[in-house]
């Protein structure tokens, strides 16, 4: 792997951390204003989960970018059509985790290789995963997150069975079934835990942003006419099954259905990624938008550390277009900090579309909020640490017995969080249970802290050399 | 493999992009056939319908997120090697295993 070259001097290294729409566009300006920056990104492409390409071996997709994205082809191939003006400005490092940010350096492990990445200036673009609610049969296979589902055809051109049911909240929802019935997949139900008289309430601020609005109008409108059966308002979802998912169960208004199914894609929303920002140091802050601890910033994206900005959905859940503009915005604040004039018509035009986004962040929280009654309805027996299968009940006897009232101590005596996943999977909820059995806020039950590695590594380091190594070669060619 | 998923027990269908050059595995010893660029997820849940056992309770688990997050694919190869299914491509000649409680060295 090439030691990144940078054409700064080391102690004024830009690292930007993922190449999604803010970690672009972030680049971009940076690039725009004669810098030179590291991109480092987990993915063997650019363009993030949301505009993920398919794999360099796929020779090229026959799918044109219409049937991959959709409404936002257009703003999907402009991004990757940056991605590829820059790549010559830039120094890119793909399939290369981030494992640990510690005293301004980062430790990176990519293509099988351990190295440290010092930096005078880090960009954190890394993205959200949904959030995810436990339900009985969430464990068995053919049950995934929304954004898998996503991926498996974005990326992978699979769906995930033959007879799927869509589960959660949140505008991804609708999304993904109207993907899922383009490219031909069976969608036997959408299950939406919202009620229809929640998102009227919330027109007022979705209405800021009609075009988003719009879409998900059309969705739902698509959906009905093609005779997809929606339900709205589901509670008490559960998934049959023994080797495999078999059905699928909900009830609404006080009487239950079931229905036969293959596949569940279930979330309930997005969760911001924070743990590098943790490591970097970042104070944090309990949002209520997005009933999460982010880690705090400036209106243009600076955090608590001198040097070390934020961008994108990982600082926050706001979407795709507002992540381009908050990674634009953050370079600026960066070129600023670095004594570099800027076009202050421009930072200013960038932050009063951002205040507008806020707007509608609100709303989509109010038309699809967290099931409130989730945590008290979630049964003892169910599972909600995924890696080491530990239950509510446990959870709940820490609270009654130990007293335990803060999410750390609950994790050191439950090992909630402390599985591989680190959290990621299970922190929402275990939040969730704690908060309700210890009557308290999740604000008041605490953050959890990371650790690194913040991830393990994806193979074992130097043995299986050649297996990255023949992913590598692909990724070569398609940078260069 | 278009097709493939009706005669077996599997997770995924291919629903586009099937015309790649093929790639040879093997699967728990049997033989078993690809497509360039798939990850070992999307290799080895278009012939099977499950990707490892959980170490906890040994029930089948099939991966969840897709994106490196989760940690719910790691799946060994014969030389004893662990690899997370959702984020490594497929390779001619990889010796996998679904049979034995997958999981990261602790």
């Amino acid at each position: 792997m090439n030691e990144p070259q940078s054409e700064l001097q080391s102690e004024s290294r830009i690292v930007i951390v993922g190449a999604g729409p803010a970690g672009v566009r972030a680049a971009e300006i940076l690039v725009a204003a004669g810098l030179r920056p590291v991109i480092v990104d987990e993915n063997q492409r650019a363009g993030g989960q949301i505009y993920r390409q398919p794999p360099a071996a796929f020779g090229g997709s026959v799918r044109s970018k219409k049937q991959l994205y959709g409404f936002e082809s257009a703003k999907a191939d402009a991004l990757h059509r940056t991605f590829d003006k820059l790549r010559s400005h830039i120094d890119y490092l793909p399939e290369t985790l981030v494992w640990n940010c510690d005293g301004q350096q980062l430790d990176l492990l990519g293509r099988g290789q351990h190295q440290s990445l010092p930096y005078s200036h880090l960009m954190l673009c890394t993205g959200a995963i949904d959030r995810i609610l436990p339900f009985p049969g969430w464990l068995l296979p053919g049950v995934y997150t929304l954004g898998a589902a996503q991926v498996a055809l974005k990326a992978q051109g699979c769906v995930i069975g033959s007879r799927i049911v869509l589960v959660g909240s949140g505008p991804l929802l609708y999304l993904l079934a109207y993907q899922y019935a383009k490219a031909g997949a069976k969608i036997a139900a959408v299950l939406d835990t919202a009620s229809f008289s929640g998102k009227l309430r919330a027109t007022f601020d979705l209405a800021k942003q009609p075009l988003t609005l719009g879409k998900g109008l059309y969705f739902l409108a698509w959906l009905r006419c093609h005779g997809v059966k929606v339900v709205e308002g589901v509670q008490k979802i559960a998934v049959a099954g023994e080797q495999k998912v078999q059905a699928i169960s909900w009830h609404k208004d006080g009487s239950e259905e079931t229905i036969e199914c293959d596949a569940v894609a279930s979330g309930f929303g997005l969760r911001s990624e924070t743990q590098l920002a943790d490591l970097a140091g970042c104070a944090f802050e309990f949002n209520q938008i997005n009933q999460q601890w982010l880690p705090q910033r400036d209106f243009a994206g600076r955090s608590s550390v001198k040097g070390v900005y934020l961008a994108g959905d990982g600082a926050g859940i706001a979407g795709a277009d507002a992540a381009e503009m908050a990674g634009k915005r953050a370079a600026l604040a960066l070129l600023e900090d670095l004594g570099k004039v800027i076009d202050v018509r421009e930072s200013r035009r960038l932050d009063r579309a951002l205040q507008r986004v806020q707007g509608f962040r609100r709303g989509l929280e109010c038309a699809f909020p967290v099931p409130v009654e989730w945590a008290r309805e979630c049964a003892d027996d169910e599972i909600i640490c995924r890696c080491e299968e530990i239950t509510a009940g446990e959870l709940r006897h820490s609270v009654s017995h130990v007293g335990t009232v803060e999410i750390n101590r609950l994790k050191a005596l439950t090992r909630v969080g402390m599985g591989r996943c680190q959290g990621r999977v299970c922190s929402a909820a275990a939040a969730e249970i704690l908060a309700c059995s210890a009557g308290k806020s999740l604000a008041e039950v605490g953050r959890l802290r990371g650790q690194p590695p913040v991830k393990p590594f994806p193979v074992a380091v130097g043995v299986a050399a050649h297996v990255v190594e023949s992913v590598a070669e692909n990724a070569g060619e398609e940078a260069s | 493999m278009p097709g493939i998923g009706k005669q077996t027990m599997t997770l995924f269908t291919r629903v586009a992009e099937t015309q790649r050059e093929p790639i040879v595995f093997s699967l728990d010893g049997r033989a078993a056939t690809a497509l360039a660029g798939d990850t070992i997820l999307t290799a080895v849940l278009t012939q099977a319908d499950s990707l490892r056992l959980s170490e906890f309770s040994r029930r089948p688990r099939a991966g969840f997120c897709l994106i490196g997050a989760c940690q719910d694919c790691w799946m060994h190869t014969e030389d004893g090697q662990p690899v997370r299914a959702c984020s490594t491509e497929i390779q001619n000649g990889m010796r996998l295993l679904s049979s034995v409680p997958g999981g990261v060295d602790e």
